[in-house]
């Protein structure tokens, strides 16, 4: 389908296509195996510009556009899920800085995130505090020209490879949500240590790792925003990701149609191609459909955002909400139409399902993703 | 140091297919691309100009869709591109291509340094950059692997070698030609691609070079093309069994029977 791209969309498109298909195909097997950060590749997509897709151009990036960030991480997790987190989650872990932050802000970390010379990661997520973000007990107390962060993030995704990290922590435990604040913390402060490498289902060429902070003393000038506004930097950096988390989710999904549908013709049985069967071809038209209607969703979504449209959170949230339940599905339909060999590490089938995963749980699981949309949908109808 | 990378567009196959009356290439139906080894004289310019300042300009001569070609080039980090595009130059050989070449190059003017891969993937003559450097009268190192070291007026290299390699020190401005050995080409950067797209190509024509008549296109080539055709793979040789008393008698009644 044509989507209608201007020219420099389409740039963006061949060049993390070329990028995806030369520098991480061949790779992605490895970094699956090893659960390795593929600097190497990070590496590449940065000196592509690639990195520069959410950096305003006053700070050394492309300008920010979130179709452009959604065309790049499709185009790369159709070659690796994996390694097309390890990008969309500097995005995520940038999204506060150039939403939220001032000039000095901006001016410091920007630059170095854009040219690639930094990975940067988002941490909220703790062991009590999932779904539920107000359960957040990592606090940051107030000391002079300092604040002081004590607590523990866990499942944060380049957790350890990343050299900035914006982080959500308590400054009044007493009010609640309006309690949280955001930061930006660097790696090697003192007090500031990983925990754990997690080993995960998919997406293993990204790293997740616990952040560990004892006494960590930050500059106050780290803190974005103004305390108290811990809850809405999330939300806002949510809104702008979660067409990413889909677009991630898409990519797999194409993926794993492309992989099938190879299959499909080459695979004999019966003295045929299966792709001449009509089971195995309903299968494959209905996992394209749902495709195309998915990126029809997530393309439409990110154009929102570019466009400046307020309220976003239900479009976003249903994009991610229907991409990733897509992924999933057309990756375990893959599997199917690939049989005993879909099963089989040697081939590239199980890794789109094990990858596809994660997308219907991080960023918000689907199932959050429907109460955003549902009580939207309240509020739309009691107006 | 100002640097001028030739290349040639050249169809995407390995297996090109010729035309068995005229005896030159098929290219409709088939991609064209860069010639692999090209890509790897692109990106040495680039780290030089890169390391040393200056700048890159990729000619090619070649019809008017081989502008394709010098965008790319300059969307992996080339300054300027000129494309030599007439129909008097059509039908040129190696001969005549590395004479026009020379002729751009010196309505260019100022250069250290000339880059052409190694030999063309379509062709595989591997004549037009020497022939390029015989018409200017400058040195040439031909399947260059390394560019050890940059001085003012001369740069010293290592040229690849059946066995080993010579290192070789050559005074500037000087023609090199490249093998894959050398770098390994980037991608595009999202800014090149940018910069590409609304790059002004120069295009030069015989008009604007003025080249002697006689040593341009089809009737300045003295290559005629006789027949091309794939040798024929050598069959496996035969291997001889047995202990060694009996193999070399038989080897000796072998070379005998050849013999006679």
């Amino acid at each position: 389908m044509d989507y209608l791209l201007t020219d420099e969309q389409k740039m963006i498109r061949e060049l993390s296509r070329k990028i995806a298909e030369e520098k991480i195909r061949p790779v992605a097997a490895k970094y699956d195996q090893t659960e390795d950060f593929p600097w190497d590749v990070i590496k590449v997509i940065a000196e592509s510009d690639l990195f520069g897709l959410f950096i305003p151009e006053e700070c050394g990036g492309m300008g920010v556009g979130v179709l452009n960030l959604c065309l790049a991480t499709e185009e790369l997790s159709r070659a690796c899920g994996g390694i097309a987190v390890c990008y969309a989650a500097t995005a995520l872990g940038t999204f506060p800085i150039v939403l939220f932050g001032n000039d000095e802000q901006k001016k410091k970390y920007l630059p170095e995130i854009a040219s690639g010379k930094k990975v940067a990661a988002f941490g909220i997520t703790e062991p009590e505090a999932g779904s539920d973000a107000s359960g957040i007990k990592t606090t940051a107390r107030k000391e002079g020209n300092y604040y002081v962060l004590n607590g523990l993030k866990h499942f944060i995704t380049n957790g350890g490879d990343a050299e900035v990290y914006t982080v959500i922590a308590m400054t009044d435990k007493t009010k609640g949500a309006r309690g949280a604040s955001a930061f930006i913390v660097e790696k090697g402060t003192p007090g500031f240590t990983f925990g754990k490498k997690e080993e995960k289902l998919g997406i293993r060429a990204s790293s997740t790792r616990e952040l560990v902070f004892t006494d960590c003393k930050i500059p106050k000038e780290n803190l974005l925003s103004k305390e108290g506004m811990g809850f809405i930097v999330t939300m806002r950096t949510f809104d702008m990701s979660r067409p990413g988390v889909a677009a991630q989710a898409l990519g797999i999904a194409q993926g794993a149609l492309d992989v099938a549908v190879k299959y499909a013709k080459e695979r004999v049985q019966f003295g045929k191609p299966i792709s001449s069967f009509q089971g195995i071809q309903w299968m494959l038209a209905d996992m394209a459909t749902q495709i195309e209607a998915a990126r029809g969703l997530v393309y439409a979504c990110a154009r929102e955002i570019d466009a400046g449209v307020k309220d976003v959170a239900k479009d976003s949230a249903m994009a991610k909400l229907y991409a990733s339940d897509v992924a999933m599905k057309v990756s375990t339909d893959a599997v199917q139409i690939l049989g005993g060999y879909g099963y089989m590490k040697d081939y590239p089938a199980e890794k789109y399902m094990r990858d596809a995963k994660i997308t219907q749980i991080y960023e918000g699981t689907n199932q959050i993703q429907r109460n955003i949309i549902a009580l939207q949908l309240i509020k739309e109808m009691a107006k | 140091m100002d640097i001028i990378v030739c290349i040639k567009q050249v169809p995407e196959t390995t297996e090109v297919r010729i035309n068995p009356e005229t005896n030159t290439l098929i290219r409709e139906g088939v991609k064209s691309i860069i010639n692999p080894f090209d890509m790897y004289a692109i990106e040495e310019g680039v780290r030089l100009k890169e390391k040393f300042g200056g700048k890159v300009t990729v000619v090619t001569m070649g019809p008017p869709q081989a502008e394709a070609a010098l965008r790319e080039a300059i969307s992996m980090g080339a300054d300027d591109g000129v494309l030599v595009c007439d129909r008097a130059f059509a039908g040129s050989d190696t001969w005549a291509t590395s004479y026009t070449l020379s002729g751009v190059i010196r309505k260019i003017g100022k250069f250290d340094l000339i880059i052409c891969g190694k030999q063309a993937s379509d062709g595989d003559t591997a004549q037009v950059g020497p022939g390029i450097s015989a018409h200017l009268n400058i040195p040439q190192v031909t399947y260059v692997k390394k560019v050890e070291e940059v001085q003012e007026k001369s740069m010293r290299v290592e040229r690849m070698m059946e066995e080993g390699y010579e290192i070789i020190e050559t005074p500037l401005p000087a023609l090199l030609t490249v093998v894959k050995e050398i770098n390994e080409p980037r991608l595009p950067s999202l800014k090149g691609m940018m910069r590409a797209k609304s790059a002004k190509i120069a295009v030069l024509t015989q008009k604007e070079l003025n080249l002697d008549p006689q040593s341009i296109g089809l009737c300045g080539s003295p290559t005629q093309v006789v027949k091309i055709f794939t040798p024929a793979q050598r069959t496996g040789g035969q291997i001889l069994k047995g202990e060694i008393p009996e193999i070399a008698s038989q080897l000796v009644d072998l070379v005998k029977n050849e013999v006679n």
